[in-house]
């Protein structure tokens, strides 16, 4: 089974975020891989230690992101892409699935894996974008996956519980925080990560221009919201339940 | 003048999914025509009460193959109903199928799509919420259609007492649009009132330590009455309580009365889905959790301590 990983590399979620103008500031910044992508990566191992195959990561971001690759690498992975362009330091949505379906369009694949969202831009639309570009089905919110020969089976959270939902190869999945517990890299697999191939592309090399990473939508103002004051902060003395419950009761809620 | 179009999902009885009345409000409120588009078993039904809250138009199918499904079908029908009619904007509830659905049309179209849309400015600009709700974020779209998803509750819902014309929607869905097969729904039908409508929302999260301390939350909102119980993304994966549970980024937006965190860090994540509240109670034993700073009374201490104390207390006030 050939699987393709989307991996992104995002701004140490554990650090403040800092702004550069009206973005999120990403370069000269701590980064790391996107730790929700980390189930992309688990999921994408374990399917490929009980059914062959080979996991490529993806990636589209500035030269710094080859560091969240090598990490999906020394988890196990095999080999990794990365496209990185200056005409793609403001891409949205929109643009980054192109971008990453023409660089996964270029060989042939089975699965195509990513997580629900991002956790530093959680648009959570780029992965079915991506679907839609390389003209295969989606299922988002994979809770439990069985492949079998041919298709793949998927428990898909809902809102109130979760569908099954079957599918032939080749398609997306995006994966939930509960689909898997990812391993860490072993020391091993650090070491051998430093030689496995890491393919370096260009808007350029995937054929594509400036114009069609072009943006379509970009922040004008950013605005402080009102902000809730804190209330009263207590230390429980043992009154702490008496206290909830009197307030409970001004709010005439009991 | 803007033409807004409203995507509403509906349930086979013909209910539909309150975030598109939401919506179809917000867009009577703008200049121009209101239209919605409803696929899938119970849709003509649906289009009576779309109409009551603003839309002039339905274009409606009650095709099985809407549900059966995912995602692709009604891309394909939106996509083929965006080309014969040209609607600038189309707006979208941030649930589960929609922002996949919304996602996959921005492909074909080649326009823009903004998710964890908060308030809709104008036909091209719309605002979202960062850093927990701190900071607002408004931004410009260029495009045609411009594709917005929205989160639940970003508006009252109100109806206006129309009726709309009901167009039926007829268009080729290819087979390669039918892959992916729903062949099993399990949903879990939730006793007691749903997290979107309770007037008090008792939430857990790690800081109950285990999951069999749930059941404390759930005392507590039998005493009070009417209350329901939440949860935080970090006790739903691990296994704790159902994803039905969740509030916050990926889970619920509620906006009760009270809402009590119990054991809940106060993670940008989770604030974003239970800021709305009108009153905040936070216990948590670290007096520096973030939860404090957005709550009207934080109790430092042990909620295990602090739980069976407030539901004796709330049994007997009531006697
Ligand atoms: C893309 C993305 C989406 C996310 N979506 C969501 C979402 O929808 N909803 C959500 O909730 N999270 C979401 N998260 C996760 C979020 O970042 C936090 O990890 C999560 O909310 C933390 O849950 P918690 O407060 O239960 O746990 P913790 O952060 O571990 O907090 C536990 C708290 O309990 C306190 N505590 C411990 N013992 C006691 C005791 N005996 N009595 C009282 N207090 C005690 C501790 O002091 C601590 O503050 C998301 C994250 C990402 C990256
Ligand atoms: N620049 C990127 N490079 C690789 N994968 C990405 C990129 N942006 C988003 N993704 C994938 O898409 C998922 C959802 O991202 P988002 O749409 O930003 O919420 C992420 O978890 C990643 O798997």
């Amino acid at each position: 089974m050939n699987i393709v990983v989307c991996v992104k590399h995002i701004p140490d979620p554990n650090l403040p975020p800092q702004l550069d103008g009206h973005r999120l500031k990403r370069e000269g910044v701590q980064g790391v891989l996107d730790p929700g992508d980390e189930f992309g990566v688990e999921a994408g191992l374990q399917l490929k230690e009980a059914h062959g195959g080979e996991v490529t990561l993806v990636s589209m971001g500035p030269p710094a992101a080859a560091e969240a690759i090598r990490k999906g690498l020394s988890m196990g992975a095999d080999k990794g892409i990365l496209v990185s362009d200056d005409a793609l330091q403001e891409a949205d949505a929109l643009a980054t699935a192109r971008v990453l379906a023409a660089a996964i369009g270029r060989q042939p694949f089975d699965l195509v894996v990513a997580g629900v969202e991002s956790t530093d831009g959680y648009t959570g639309t780029m992965p079915s974008t991506l679907a839609e570009f390389l003209d295969i089905p989606q299922i988002t919110f994979a809770k439990h996956l069985e492949p079998s020969d041919g298709s793949i089976t998927v428990q898909r959270q809902t809102a109130e519980g979760y569908h099954v939902v079957e599918c032939p190869f080749p398609l997306l999945i995006t994966v939930t925080a509960g689909v898997n517990e990812p391993r860490y890299a072993s020391f091993k697999g650090i070491m051998s990560a430093k030689k496995k191939p890491v393919e370096q592309l260009s808007l350029s090399d995937l054929g594509l221009s400036g114009d069609d990473v072009a943006r379509k939508q970009s922040v004008v103002e950013l605005v402080p919201a009102e902000e809730r004051k804190a209330g009263e902060v207590v230390r429980d003395d043992g009154d702490g339940g008496r206290r909830v419950t009197a307030f409970l009761a001004d709010a005439k809620v009991i | 003048m803007t033409t807004t179009w409203v995507f509403a999902e509906v349930g086979a009885e013909g209910k539909v999914e309150p975030g598109a009345l939401e919506l179809l409000t917000k867009a009577r409120s703008m200049d121009g025509d209101v239209a919605a588009v409803v696929l899938g078993p119970g849709a003509t039904e649906a289009a009576t009460q779309l109409g009551e809250f603003g839309a002039t138009t339905v274009y409606a199918s009650d095709d099985p193959v809407y549900s059966d499904h995912v995602a692709q079908p009604v891309t394909e029908a939106l996509y083929q109903l965006q080309q014969q009619h040209s609607p600038d904007l189309i707006l979208f509830s941030m649930t589960y199928d929609s922002r996949d659905i919304a996602g996959r049309l921005s492909a074909k179209t080649g326009s823009p799509v903004m998710s964890n849309v908060t308030d809709i400015l104008g036909p091209d600009k719309a605002r979202t919420a960062i850093f927990g709700g701190t900071t607002l974020v408004d931004v410009e779209l260029q495009g045609s259609p411009i594709l917005l998803v929205v989160r639940p509750k970003s508006f009252a819902a109100e109806a206006s007492g129309g009726q709309a014309n009901v167009v039926p929607v007829e268009v080729q869905i290819p087979e390669t649009a039918l892959k992916a097969v729903r062949v099993e729904r399990h949903e879990e039908t939730a006793t007691g009132p749903k997290l979107e409508d309770a007037a008090v929302i008792i939430a857990g999260g790690r800081g109950l330590q285990e999951a069999d301390n749930f059941k404390l939350l759930d005392e507590l909102a039998a005493a009070i009455g009417g209350a329901a119980v939440g949860a935080t993304r970090a006790v739903v994966d691990a296994g704790w309580v159902p994803y039905s549970m969740q509030i916050g980024q990926t889970g619920k937006t509620v906006k009760p009365g009270v809402y009590i965190a119990v054991g809940i860090s106060g993670a940008t994540q989770h604030i974003v889905g239970m800021k709305g509240a009108k009153k905040i109670i936070a216990i948590n034993k670290d007096e520096d959790a973030p939860i404090f700073q957005i709550a009207d009374l934080g109790i430092v201490g042990d909620a295990l301590k602090i739980l069976p104390q407030v539901t004796e207390e709330v049994k007997a006030r009531k006697g």
